[in-house]
């Protein structure tokens, strides 16, 4: 009757006749085996046989079989080496010391081959399950050891690219908890060319590596596009675009997106799906509160999608607060979410909007109790002039093949003001000018303005004067909506003229528009109390070009370049 | 009558289980018996005896030896609840009843050496 596996079994007995009978019933049962007539023999020969099973009689001389057991079980570690005890006790207390010893199994005597047999088979499944646990806890604890290499792996990649950008900025304080990537928390802050600052707020549906497989594409769309220069609703439409693309149906992207621009003293905003952010002013009272007006970026197809975005002044000092859902849904020790209410209590207390980032995570930790590890939080200073500091361009040709003997011209009609920018495109253009690459960003801001100036005061022929208050700044942008959205036809012409001088050279812009054009004298006398929030464009033309006038009755702006 | 001291159902056993080691388990459960009987007329201390009448139990009960086996059970419970008045009697059945076993077994040698 050969077993269905052959095993090593260790057979421990002191008399005589009773090991050459057991050895002999084992024997035939297709295993092999080794004997030993005590217990310190059947230690010995553990160690040197590693048997996989051993048969223990209870009473030996020398070393008794319980004795025997705690060694062989001590020296056999996390592995199951099954002990069967052979015995005649028939006394509790003799059967119980057998089990605290380690014993598995007892056989009494008489030995029945066929009783042996059973055991052995039961004791050899269970060896078999105990090792095979262990192979899967080993494997599982590998398997954990690589993934969290993976995961160390993966965040420094995603550093390297979401710190490309400017977090570090002094005006920008941020709290993102050490694995927030990994539930789908996304930062990201940048400067565009003409010194705005952009910043992200993201937060990818689900947990672990599926929610942050989203977030490079999203860096890689918003740094890209915001070096280059493009607007609030390029960026938009191209994130929201590949997201819808690549992400399962079921995945999505919540998120606030921000302009700060210095030069208009305002915000540009979308929230997409995120919690609402607060525009606080410089004492910390609550100014607007920025609201999600929109679906997450990644569902809606680009027909549907809706760019639209919220002007909000922003003066220097003043702050925004942003945050994920992370920091509302803190829970206490009986599951009580923080919420809104709570947060609305931190704002309405706070005195000095410089320490309202610690009273937030102060309320939080006082709160919960015990911290998430997916929360974000963020707080923007709106800097001032002096402040700026963009990062510097860096420029991988040797600009020998600049040419300087050229001229465009660019006109955008009708429908294609409605969506498209020429802006980022142009400034992409100068760049190949190595002479002018140092004021890229004077160039963004200069060319940005004048194509605003077209398209709003000319075109669609908009009163700057309706940017006097907040209200107004409102309106105007409801307005610029409306009329662009029933625009028909108009243009914006735009003419390049370079030429190349001594050492240098020199640039001619020419914008033109289809609009009525206004009283420059008018506009330029203007007192600068006035163009805090209106006027300002052309002043900031005359400062960032060499020279800058107007013709035709302000319907063409001629601004020039000299380097 | 050997029915009484010896179960055939488990001698059979032996028999096929040991197939041409039978002899020799004859023999040295034949031997070993007897440095068991010497260790129980030798012992000096209830312990030794209880331990000797263990052990002669256990391999006399595998060699089918019932009457042996209980007597030995019998020694054993004694040994733990001294005093021991009395006992001699005990192991000179013991010795009685070992010289039946060792008759039948001996003839077992003779039955199959001339066989």
């Amino acid at each position: 009757m050969p077993a269905e596996q052959a095993l090593t079994v260790l057979v421990a007995e002191d008399g005589a006749a009773d090991r050459l009978l057991l050895a002999q019933i084992v024997r035939r049962q297709g295993h092999q085996v080794f004997t030993a007539e005590n217990g310190e023999q059947a230690v010995a020969l553990f160690i040197e046989r590693r048997p996989q099973l051993v048969l223990l009689d209870a009473l030996m001389p020398v070393m008794d079989g319980f004795e025997a057991a705690r060694q062989i079980k001590a020296l056999a570690g996390e592995a199951l080496v099954p002990i069967i005890f052979l015995t005649s006790l028939n006394e509790e207390e003799g059967l119980v010391r057998c089990l605290e010893a380690g014993g598995d199994d007892f056989m009494a005597k008489p030995y029945s081959a066929v009783i042996l047999g059973a055991k052995i088979r039961a004791m050899d499944r269970l060896r078999r399950l105990q090792a095979t646990v262990l192979e899967q806890r080993d494997q599982i604890t590998r398997h954990h050891h690589h993934l969290l290499n993976e995961q160390r792996v993966a965040k420094a990649v995603f550093d390297k690219v979401a710190h490309s950008g400017c977090l570090a900025a002094p005006n920008i304080r941020y709290l993102q908890s050490p694995y927030a990537l990994f539930n789908g928390d996304l930062m990201l802050a940048a400067f565009t060319p003409s010194g705005d600052m952009r910043v992200l707020l993201g937060d990818f549906t689900g947990h672990g590596l599926p929610a942050a497989v989203g977030a490079m594409p999203l860096a890689e769309v918003f740094y890209g596009m915001t070096a280059k220069g493009y607007g609030m609703a390029q960026v938009l439409r191209e994130m929201n675009a590949k997201l819808k693309r690549i992400l399962p149906v079921d995945m999505f992207c919540c998120a606030l997106l921000l302009n700060l621009s210095m030069q208009r003293g305002s915000v540009e905003v979308w929230n997409g799906g995120m919690p609402d952010g607060y525009r606080l002013a410089v004492d910390g009272q609550v100014l607007s509160v920025l609201s999600s007006r929109h679906l997450p970026l990644g569902i809606l197809d680009a027909e549907r999608f809706d760019d639209s975005t919220e002007v909000l002044p922003l003066a220097p000092g003043e702050r925004l607060l942003l945050l994920s859902d992370g920091v509302l849904d803190t829970a206490d020790d009986q599951e009580r979410l923080f919420g809104v209410q709570r947060l609305r209590r931190v704002l309405a207390d706070n005195r000095d909007p410089v320490r309202l980032f610690d009273e937030v995570m102060q309320a939080l930790e006082r709160f919960g109790g015990r911290p998430r590890d997916d929360i974000s939080l963020c707080d923007i200073r709106m800097f001032s002039a002096e402040e700026r500091v963009p990062a510097p361009m860096i420029y991988s040709d040797s600009g020998r093949s600049s040419p300087l003997d050229w001229s465009l011209g660019f006109e955008v009609r009708g429908q294609s003001l409605k969506r498209f920018n020429p802006v980022p495109y142009l400034v992409q253009l100068l760049q190949e000018i190595h002479g002018l690459r140092a004021r890229t960003g004077n160039l963004h801001s200069v060319l940005s303005e004048l194509y605003s100036n077209a398209l709003e005061h000319g075109v669609l022929g908009l009163d700057s004067q309706l940017k006097r208050d907040v209200q107004g700044f409102a309106n105007y942008y409801q307005e610029r909506a409306r009329r662009l959205g029933v625009l028909t036809d108009g243009y914006v012409r735009i003419d390049f003229q370079v030429e190349p001088q001594a050492d240098g050279g020199r640039l001619m812009i020419e914008v033109r528009d289809s609009g009525a054009g206004f009283d420059v004298q008018r506009v330029l006398s203007r007192p600068s109390l006035e163009q805090e929030l209106s006027g300002r464009g052309l002043n900031l033309v005359r400062r960032l070009a060499s020279s800058a006038h107007w013709s035709d009755g302000g319907r063409c702006a001629h601004v020039e370049f000299v380097w | 009558m050997t029915d009484m001291h010896i179960d055939h159902r488990v001698l059979s056993d032996l028999r096929e289980v040991m197939e041409d080691g039978y002899l020799l388990l004859v023999q040295t459960f034949l031997e070993d018996s007897e440095r068991r009987l010497s260790q129980l007329h030798a012992a000096r201390s209830a312990e030794e005896l209880g331990l000797a009448a263990h052990s002669f139990k256990g391999s006399s009960s595998n060699m089918g030896a019932v009457g042996l086996a209980n007597l030995c059970q019998e020694l054993e419970e004694r040994a733990r609840r001294p005093p021991l008045y009395g006992i001699e009697d005990l192991i000179n059945r013991i010795d009685q009843e070992f010289f039946e076993v060792q008759t039948f077994y001996r003839g077992e040698q003779q039955r199959i050496s001339a066989g």
